[in-house]
């Protein structure tokens, strides 16, 4: 079996911590082939990134230790290699990109000297290096390439960083590519053209691809094979098609059956009277215009889903419907009366009718309070609400409706996963029984299984109290599952607004149309059909 | 897309208006100045020796025009202090700006040499301790540190005569002259900045080497030696700047304690002297030299923060 390019053979890997032995990996096995491309799938701590972490020699140790197995790099084994081999073999013959860019590359570096350094590290002679780091610029399509060389990460937008990642690590051709979750924080349309260039390499270069992801999307999108982990064991291992058609692990299913996009679409009542009726608001930041010029209607009990990507206004205008930042012109009649000229006393009694869940719990929760002060804290702020005497109940009784139990009321934070965290932050938001919720990428940072729980218990609520939800969001399946009526905003634009059927099956704009495309179906042949698709509106 | 790096353009715009800022507060200081030696208390009792009559301060006040409007006692002053003229030392019968240059461009040169032997021996000594943190070398930089920071240094200044001048006669006790008067006062004066930056380069560097970025260039390949001092270090110098600048400040203030135990005549010592004897114009004109000294090296290291990090420079 030495043809094999990377043989990952009984890997073990543990932490040791302060609370104890952490067993990250156990006993896993996978392979790769030159040419090949294979995903690792598992949700967050799954161990999914740890093999990865281990074929690069980026385990701190301690408190990591490998306590078991072989990582064979055509058949010589790295874990017995010495530091300085093992460093030799990064980068040249073995490179990575990671999640996240911004913070991947020196901040206090131009890209061209990043990407020079990766040449020179290994041997090559300035000059060469220089020239070569034109060349890969350009190759992976930053625009003006010879400006760009002098620039610093910041200057560039994420999916550009994401090309400079690529440029760099592929600039010594390594036959491996390990990318960890390289597409997960960009825009849809941008996540298709980085994965679509990472395909070109390898056809270009024949390395072999090892991608790490959550997402079964990107897995029917570029790999060939898959490993599906779960608590940092090997669960389930095939191709593709395999895993996705016929899965024999309970932990797939649940994946691909968690997977949102698939379920019936909200056929939403016949409009009334709109509890919140927003009429041509503008936002200028200096010369740049965030808002320009956005008009909806809200009903009561109704989920109106605001899409767009980075840049288009979605974050700006749910700031400005919370008064958390000043519109410069227009209006948000909340039942007939304007938001934006309401004094600050009346927006105090307004704010328990408004709330907001954000998108990332571990920030929006402080964390030295329990969730018992966290969730009440609403009820010292508006006295009214509930007599002192009651709180305790009440507490329990909301996170009994968000899928927690009493037994949580003296916790911290900290001891919650990240699904949990984001349950406790909407029991925060219901305790001031409000009518309108605006979700500011709520489930974006939450496993699918997770999320798709997340995603039912909005939408009881929804049902149940007549809640009505701005639900801002950058996944179009998650937004399929949940939305009443969809707005699709583009520069501060709307483009497109209709309800969820409409948007989704008929698209009128070009716009709503690219950004359907660019999404990955978790379905392979579906995925396959898009990818014809594709080619044969390019060619 | 945001405009090309124009660094040189960014850079000047950037100084520029931090020389404003700096020029802004210069003008409050020059303020503060004048309205505390005319109005607490007699001006003509603050200048003259305690036993001076009723006529001679009514002569002083006169000769100084103490008895005009404070407006245009205050553009007098100001006029004065622009031009340079802070009058004579009462004690010494020299211009008092003078004698303060004389005395700082000693300070001066003790500071320069004290801190650059502090920067480059905290910065290796730290960042070697952050890249093996909790390792030997770590334990023994944290102990040597922290006595550092928190012996005082009057003690080690005499512990060190005793030891060094007395006992093994190898340094002179005090004064100037030669090589080795620098030898003492610039080892005393080193200890406390040393211990502190060691600390705040480690928890620095602990920082930046733990960062997604070294994580990347150790997946490039890039050895040891350039992930600490060329890509973790840039990256934590910004704190480290900060307190080194804190640090020279309080050198440039006058190490009124180590310069006085030394007889160093240094703006310190000149100070404490010129206090004691009254000689107000130099007490006047020392505070305003230390002080755009100050403020010059705030430009300093708001200039190396913007070298050191792209991101200011916009």
């Amino acid at each position: 079996m030495a043809d094999h390019l990377l043989e990952v053979r009984n890997l073990s890997v543990e932490f040791h911590t302060a609370v104890g032995v952490v067993k990250a990996v156990r006993n896993i096995s996978y392979h790769l082939d030159r040419g090949e491309t294979l995903a690792i799938l598992g949700e967050s701590g799954s161990g999914k990134s740890v093999s990865s972490s281990a074929i690069m020699n980026l385990i701190d140790m301690p408190p990591g230790r490998i306590s078991s197995g072989e990582i064979l790099l055509d058949g010589v084994d790295l874990l017995t290699m010495s530091a300085h081999e093992r460093r030799r073999i990064n980068g040249r013959r073995v490179a990575m990109i990671f999640q996240d860019p911004l913070s991947h590359l020196n901040p206090v570096y131009t890209v061209g000297w990043q990407i020079r350094e990766a040449l020179t590290t290994h041997g090559t002679d300035a000059a060469k290096a220089a020239s070569e780091a034109l060349r890969l610029l350009t190759r992976v399509g930053i625009p003006d390439p010879e400006n760009a060389l002098n620039k610093y990460p910041h200057e560039f937008s994420g999916g550009q960083r994401q090309r400079v990642m690529i440029a760099m690590a592929l600039a010594l051709r390594p036959d491996l590519l390990i990318a960890d979750e390289p597409t997960t924080a960009l825009d849809v349309t941008v996540q298709a053209e980085v994965l679509a260039l990472l395909e070109e390499l390898q056809q270009e270069t024949g390395m072999a691809i090892l991608i790490i992801t959550h997402d079964l999307g990107v897995v029917a999108e570029v790999a060939d094979r898959v490993v599906v982990m779960e608590k940092g064991v090997l669960v389930e291992t095939g191709t593709v098609r395999e895993v996705y058609k016929n899965p024999q692990h309970p932990y797939t299913k649940k994946l691909i059956s968690a997977a949102p996009g698939k379920g019936d679409m909200h056929a939403p009542a016949a409009r009334v009277e709109p509890v919140l009726s927003v009429h041509d608001v503008r936002k200028r930041y200096g010369s740049f215009e965030a808002l320009k010029g956005i008009s909806f209607d809200l009903m009561p009990g109704e989920t109106m889903a605001v899409v767009g990507e980075s840049g288009s206004g979605k974050s700006t205008l749910a700031r400005i419907l919370l008064r958390l930042d000043e519109p410069d012109s227009g209006r948000a009649l909340w039942k007939g009366r304007d938001l934006f000229t309401m004094s600050p006393a009346e927006l105090y009694k307004l704010r328990r009718d408004l709330q907001m869940v954000f998108q990332d719990p571990t920030q929006s929760l402080n964390p030295r309070m329990t969730v018992y002060q966290l969730i009440s804290e609403a009820w010292v702020i508006h006295p009214d609400i509930l007599p002192r005497a009651k709180w305790r109940e009440r507490v329990a009784e909301l996170l009994v409706q968000v899928g927690l139990g009493p037994e949580h009321m003296g916790r911290y934070p900290h001891q919650f996963s990240g699904g949990q965290r984001q349950r406790i932050a909407i029991a925060r938001a219901l305790a001031l029984e409000p009518q309108l919720i605006i979700c500011d990428e709520a489930v974006s940072a939450l496993d699918v299984s997770v999320q798709a729980q997340v995603i039912a218990l909005l939408d009881a609520l929804r049902k149940e109290m007549g809640i009505a939800f701005i639900f801002i969001a950058h996944d179009l399946p998650v937004v399929r599952d949940f939305a009443d009526h969809v707005m699709v905003m583009q520069k501060g634009d709307v483009v497109e607004l209709g309800t969820v059927r409409d948007v989704f099956e008929t698209p009128r704009q070009d716009y709503t149309r690219a950004l359907l495309a660019a999404g990955l179906d978790p379905d392979p042949d579906v995925q396959a059909a898009h990818r014809a698709a594709r080619l044969r509106r390019a060619s | 897309m945001i405009p090309p790096s124009d660094f040189e353009g960014a850079m000047l715009k950037f100084v520029r208006t931090r020389a404003v800022a700096s020029l802004i507060s210069l003008v409050g200081l020059l303020v503060m100045v004048f309205f505390l030696s005319r109005l607490t208390g007699d001006p003509a009792a603050l200048f003259l020796p305690v036993e001076a009559s009723a006529e001679m301060k009514e002569q002083f006040r006169e000769l100084h025009g103490l008895n005009d409007p404070l407006l245009v006692q205050f553009s007098r002053y100001v006029g004065d202090v622009v031009t340079g003229d802070f009058g004579e030392s009462l004690r010494k019968a020299r211009p008092a700006l003078d004698v303060v240059l004389e005395a700082f461009t000693w300070t001066l040169w003790l500071a320069v040499i004290t801190m650059t032997l502090v920067a480059g021996a905290a910065i290796v000594v730290g960042s070697l301790a952050a890249f093996r943190a909790g390792g030997f070398f770590d334990r023994l930089a944290s102990v040597v540190s922290l006595i550092g920071a928190s012996v005082p240094d009057f003690w080690i200044a005499i512990v060190a005569i005793v030891v060094f001048s007395v006992n093994l006669a190898w340094l002179p006790t005090s004064g100037t002259g030669s090589l080795l008067h620098w030898i003492l006062p610039i080892a005393v004066l080193f200890i406390r900045p040393f211990g502190i930056i060691v600390q705040v380069v480690r928890g620095s560097m602990i920082g930046a080497l733990s960062s997604a970025y070294v994580k990347t260039a150790r997946a490039k390949g890039v050895r040891s030696g350039p992930i600490i001092f060329v890509h973790a270090l840039r990256n934590a110098m910004l704190p480290v700047v900060t307190v080194l600048g804190d640090q020279a400040a309080s050198l440039l203030n006058g190490a009124v304690i180590v310069e006085t135990i030394f007889g160093f005549p240094g703006v310190g010592k000149l100070m404490i002297d010129s206090i004691l004897q009254r000689d107000f114009n130099v007490v006047l004109a020392a505070i305003l030299v230390t002080a755009l000294a100050i403020f010059a090296m705030n430009l300093l290291i708001d200039l190396a923060y913007a070298l050191l990090d792209p991101r200011i420079r916009h």
